[in-house]
């Protein structure tokens, strides 16, 4: 015999009231469980789309539209290419990659086509499609980390930002779009003239069924110099963090470039971050209701427990038992109604989200093991929080007035 | 052994105090068997409590074994109630979710004998209480005599040296009154101290003084 076993039989002896709070806490945790595993994996998702789908982010001249810019317009507006040192120069958190381009419609035997002028590294970088085609350089790195997982696939050791361009494509050198290569039959080391400049086909990027299946690509410094522009650009692509972008990159973006239009490319990270966040919300939403109502519940149970166990208690203290121990009974019965409930909760939490996730968000949901954690904390704070006070009452219980049998 | 000097309780509830004690001073020596008898509300039961260190007296003293237990502090208290007290209560006060054998074997946990001397004090003592068979009885399955004895062996556990009985017959019928004092007598001749409150004059003359209490004065 020992006290954790008067706390465990105590418990078997009522059971019926102690389910009564222990399913309160359970199905609080449960949709807490639930909800915050389908958001999860509704982020994960989205990253995981966002990384795909490359930039998401596009700094534009003010009077640019987007139409313009894929039109590759040749009265489109520019901008000076500084402005990547700028927001390089920043302390934004977020930025990802950064892609400065100056496109111009150009015609080559008579095809027209869009010439490009990129940074070549940061350019691979941002399109997952390029890389995964044979352009990656095993030394690249991403800024931040919106999805570790796809971070550590793709071999990404350093998660510090990289901020500075990187020139290693020729100044004669081409990246002829799939198109391009088609209709003027090129092959890789195969001669190009634009404007008069030849160029040499160092690569024929694979088709993207984008534009830049149109589209040569040139050291951004030769197509200054073959459109004989200045150290100009008409628009920077950002490959920004989902969560920064939910969280004001955007803002702070134009805080920086007050003079230029800043967009997000596609419309799934205002959609799903929406999403997202009425999901976060939920969240809140019920740890306040568990902490609210399995709080009062538990509170209630523990009152009534104590009320109907004084003559138990002045019996225990009589006999020897210190207002410590009387403490102790009672918080214990606490923690095993916390414990239970987080456990239980997290386990039944993380099956409704394997089983709803596809349905709600259409993502695959996988029990999250931080997750317990928080499941057990919040159920065990809850529950010795709710407990306290009828703990104290009972350890500070009189034993004369309950045993006074006058 | 134990030695009251001018102990007053005073109980104020709603404004109103009621005295339940005034100015009683005793002396109960070693080996004794002492009954407190009186009418209802005469404070037997009141003084019964203080001389176990559960209420605190409004004024006066009580020592036991040389040691002023209202100068401990309420943890040091409960350690002298299970070292040296042994208490047995009218209504028993049983936990009723443990067997008797559970119930016997309280006291020795709280005093920090666990698995092994446990549960074989405890038989020992149920079996002395004529209750080897019911060792896994819950209280409701006990009658009202075995539940009584189970109480008394739950007193005995730590081998107290004084034994403090409220009452310890008032539920009980002619026969069962008559083999509880008898086995508290028995007790005290082991030399266990025992003081027993009780309204039975019957009960009373088992002991070997009475205390006769009216309005909270000792008289006679």
């Amino acid at each position: 015999m020992n006290l954790r076993k008067i706390i465990l039989k105590e418990l078997l002896e009522r059971k019926k009231q102690f389910l009564t709070s222990f399913i309160a806490i359970l199905l609080g945790i449960i949709v807490i469980v639930a909800v915050k595993s389908v958001s999860s994996s509704s982020e994960k998702a989205v990253a995981i789309q966002l990384d795909n789908l490359g930039a998401n982010i596009l700094v534009l001249p003010q009077t640019t539209t987007i139409d313009n810019y894929y039109a590759a317009d040749i009265n489109a507006p520019e901008m000076p290419e500084d402005y990547v040192e700028r927001i390089a120069g920043s302390t934004i958190q977020g930025v990802d990659n950064m892609s400065p381009k100056l496109s111009a419609r150009i015609k080559v035997e008579d095809y027209p086509f869009v010439l490009t002028g990129i940074l070549p590294k940061n350019e691979l970088a941002s399109k997952p499609i390029w890389q995964t085609a044979g352009f990656t350089d095993p030394g690249l790195q991403v800024a931040c980390n919106p999805n570790p997982i796809i971070n550590r696939s793709r071999g990404y050791k350093d998660p510090k930002l990289q901020r500075m361009a990187i020139d290693s494509l020729g100044a004669y050198d081409c990246l002829a779009g799939s198109d391009v290569a088609s209709k003027l039959s090129l092959k890789e080391g195969s001669g190009i003239k634009i404007k008069g400049t030849e160029l040499k086909v160092a690569r024929l990027l694979p088709q993207t069924g984008t534009v830049d299946d149109g589209r040569i690509f040139v050291h951004l410094h030769t197509a200054q110099k073959i459109l004989g522009k200045g150290k100009v650009i008409n628009a920077i692509e950002i490959m920004g963090c989902c969560s920064a972008i939910s969280e004001g990159l955007l803002g702070n973006l134009r805080n920086i470039l007050p003079d230029t239009k800043i967009t997000t490319i596609n419309h799934i990270v205002q959609t799903q971050v929406r999403t997202n966040k009425t999901m976060e919300k939920f969240s809140l939403i019920f740890l306040i209701i568990i902490i609210l109502v399995g709080g009062i519940s538990i509170g209630n149970y523990m009152w009534s427990n104590v009320e109907e166990r004084k003559r138990e208690i002045g019996s225990l203290l009589a006999i020897g038992a210190s207002p410590g121990d009387i403490y102790y009974i009672f918080i214990g019965k606490a923690l095993i109604l916390g414990l239970t409930g987080g456990i239980a909760g997290y386990l039944l939490g993380s099956l409704a989200g394997m089983i709803l996730g596809p349905q709600i968000a259409g993502v695959k949901v996988l029990p999250i093991p931080l997750l317990f954690i928080w499941a057990v904390v919040i159920a065990v704070g809850v529950s010795v929080a709710a407990s306290y006070f009828p703990a104290r009452k009972a350890a500070k219980l009189d034993p004369a007035l309950i045993l006074q049998e006058i | 052994m134990i030695k009251i000097e001018n102990l007053s309780k005073i109980y104020n509830s709603k404004g109103n105090s009621v005295l339940a004690l005034s100015e009683v001073s005793l002396s109960i020596e070693k080996g004794e068997f002492v009954s407190i008898v009186g009418p209802s509300g005469s404070g037997k039961t009141t003084l019964l409590l203080c001389m176990g260190g559960l209420i605190h007296p409004s004024r006066g003293k009580v020592t036991i074994e040389g040691t002023s237990i209202y100068d401990l502090d309420v943890k040091n208290r409960a350690i002298f109630r299970l070292r040296n007290l042994g208490f047995v209560f009218q209504t028993f006060n049983l936990i009723p979710y443990l067997t008797a054998s559970e119930n016997v074997q309280i006291p020795l946990a709280l005093a920090g004998i666990f698995d092994g001397g446990q549960a074989e004090r405890a038989t020992e003592l149920l079996e002395k209480l004529r209750l080897a068979d019911r060792l896994d009885h819950k209280p409701r399955e006990l009658s009202i005599g075995q539940q009584q004895r189970v109480a008394i062996a739950r007193a005995l556990a730590n081998n107290p040296k004084i034994i403090l009985a409220d009452e310890p017959t008032g539920n009980l019928d002619p026969d069962m009154t008559r083999e509880t004092v008898s086995y508290l007598k028995l007790l005290n001749q082991t030399g266990i101290t025992v003081v027993m409150v009780t309204h039975n004059p019957g009960a009373a003359e088992y002991s070997q003084r009475t205390l006769r209490l009216v309005e909270g004065r000792l008289r006679g």
